[in-house]
């Protein structure tokens, strides 16, 4: 299983700090799992430009191919402005329409204020639908209140990244399970 | 339909196209060399000739595993090898040609034929060429327009004056040689949406249209849409003909026709589009409401008499050959089309 652990923003650090908490809560607890995190601060990204992602090269070829083969992907994201950030809008303007089809993906949002908790839910979800991911209906939401030095203080968040890591790796693990029995029924 | 070299009488006409894709047959994992591939399609055009079929068109695209980039050379090659079929490129990518110098080519290529050549223009699906042959992709819309205009004023006018945004003006110039008869059939490529179809009808150019799968009503709509932009547009739309492109496969059964063709189509979309096609799309392609024309040759020929009851279109092309088919499951699909499925398609659409 291959998954990708994305930490959408090229400003800040709590989102970057969460992500590393979640990959290495994964590698603890799953180390047959194949984990890459990306973070987008330490790429040079092209903006979209409509092209079939196949066609750019660069730091955006490697991001975009490494998203498309991943099993699960795990997005981490800060509101900006209630809302994702461009770095992030961007990487699904780079992918195809059905690129998240057959997928698993889930959520880790960073704010700075408790107000923002349900735009993952109104802004984000609803994009990741259209590209047709298997959704973890949870997502793990961690305020400024829960930092101190760019460390993660409130454990209450390790306690969610845990579980976030687990059902992400079931829901990758029944869905494609379930897949493959659907498609040994086609006899094709 | 004259002008198109189109005689509706006869019947819905039946072709084959090629993109010319290069890839391994996903069975094997092996892939024959490029001159073997480029062989075997003039082989197999030669095939679609002597089988009596009517069309035979081969692609442009500049990207890994495809192998005609040249096409117009491998259309000439056809050319000479063949006696009676119509030959075309689906598609020649006007936006980063010079369309005097395809007009050129393809003139020529239809005094090699005698008279046998079109042309179907596209706007490319994917966008590396646009880099390799310097042009910048921002101009995509503009440069297909502006080149698909000059190229069709090329076609009209034996002395051409003309001066446009992306290559230099012509003043009193004659483009020679000559197709045959004066002029050729130039078709708009068009990948299936709405949008793109209304500009064919505005223009009052021919349709090629491709599809990859789907119910046959969504595409009736972009048909229909097509020749309402023609009638908004001053043609007239009977005079207008339609051509349907998409996956074919003929076997004893529709189960051996889906176990034989999906490994091709999935490995195949996979390496050149970066996603393979989904098990259950390709499932219901055997559905008689679905335009993937895939089953036994007595389904196929229900689902192509009901497309064409559906859509009206003048001709029908099949691509067979998408994800390094072997030569000879080509080679036994025309001998199906020619012997089971041409046969009744034009009894049934002839109308005479």
């Amino acid at each position: 299983m291959k998954i990708v652990a994305l930490s959408g923003s090229n400003v800040g650090s709590k989102t970057r700090t969460a992500m590393n908490y979640t990959v290495k809560a994964l590698e603890e607890k799953y180390p047959e799992v194949n984990v890459d995190l990306i973070d987008l601060a330490e790429y040079e990204m092209q903006f979209s430009d409509g092209r079939n992602y196949l066609d750019y090269d660069g730091d955006t070829g490697y991001v975009t191919k490494a998203l498309m083969e991943a099993d699960a992907i795990i997005i981490g994201t800060p509101i900006f402005q209630a809302s994702i950030p461009a770095t992030l809008k961007n990487i699904f303007d780079l992918l195809p329409q059905n690129a998240f089809r057959d997928k698993v993906v889930s959520m880790l949002v960073t704010a700075g204020s408790s107000k923002h908790y349900l735009i993952a839910e109104q802004q984000l979800k609803p994009i990741l639908a259209y590209m047709k991911a298997q959704m973890v209906q949870t997502y793990v939401f961690i305020e400024e209140t829960d930092y101190y030095m760019k460390e993660i203080t409130n454990e209450d968040v390790f306690f969610r990244i845990e579980r976030l890591v687990e059902d992400t790796v079931v829901l990758t693990e029944t869905y494609q399970r379930i897949r493959e029995e659907k498609e040994a029924q086609y006899d094709f | 339909m004259e002008k198109y070299r189109i005689n509706p009488d006869k019947g819905l006409e039946f072709g084959i196209y090629t993109l010319g894709d290069h890839l391994p047959n996903p069975i094997t994992g092996e892939r024959i060399s490029a001159k073997e591939r480029v062989h075997e399609i003039i082989e197999y055009a030669k095939l679609a000739d002597q089988a009596g079929l009517d069309f035979f068109s081969v692609g442009e695209s500049h990207q890994d595993y495809f192998a005609t980039q040249a096409h117009s050379v491998v259309l000439s090659a056809i050319a000479q090898a063949t006696e009676n079929i119509k030959i075309a490129s689906s598609s020649t990518i006007i936006s980063t040609s010079d369309p005097v110098r395809v007009y050129e080519d393809f003139s020529t290529i239809d005094l090699i034929s005698g008279g046998r050549t079109e042309i179907v223009a596209g706007r490319a699906s994917r966008i590396g060429l646009f880099e390799l042959l310097g042009y910048n992709v921002r101009d995509y819309e503009a440069l297909f327009e502006e080149k698909f205009d000059l190229l069709r004023k090329i076609n009209e006018e034996d002395v051409v004056n003309w001066s446009g945004e992306f290559r230099a003006p012509l003043r009193n110039a004659e483009v020679i040689p000559r197709p045959q008869s004066g002029s050729l059939p130039i078709w708009r490529a068009v990948g299936g949406s709405p949008g793109s179809a209304m500009k064919a009808g505005y223009a009052g150019v021919p349709m090629f249209m491709a599809h990859l799968g789907g119910p046959v009503s969504i595409f009736k709509r972009t048909i229909d849409a097509y020749r309402e932009a023609a009638e908004r547009g001053g043609f007239n739309p009977a005079e207008l003909p339609v051509a349907t492109a998409g996956f074919f496969y003929a076997a004893e059964t529709s189960q051996q026709a889906l176990k034989d063709m999906y490994p091709h189509i999935n490995e195949g979309m996979k390496k050149t589009n970066g996603q393979g096609f989904p098990k259950q799309h390709f499932a219901q392609g055997i559905d008689p409401q679905n335009v993937m024309n895939i089953g036994s040759p007595q389904e196929i020929i229900e689902k192509i008499l009901y497309q064409h009851e559906q859509f009206g279109h003048q001709r029908y092309i099949a691509q067979i050959d998408f994800g390094g088919v072997p030569f000879e499951r080509l080679q036994k699909n025309i001998e199906l089309i020619a012997t089971e499925i041409l046969p009744a398609i034009r009894k049934y659409t002839a109308k005479k």
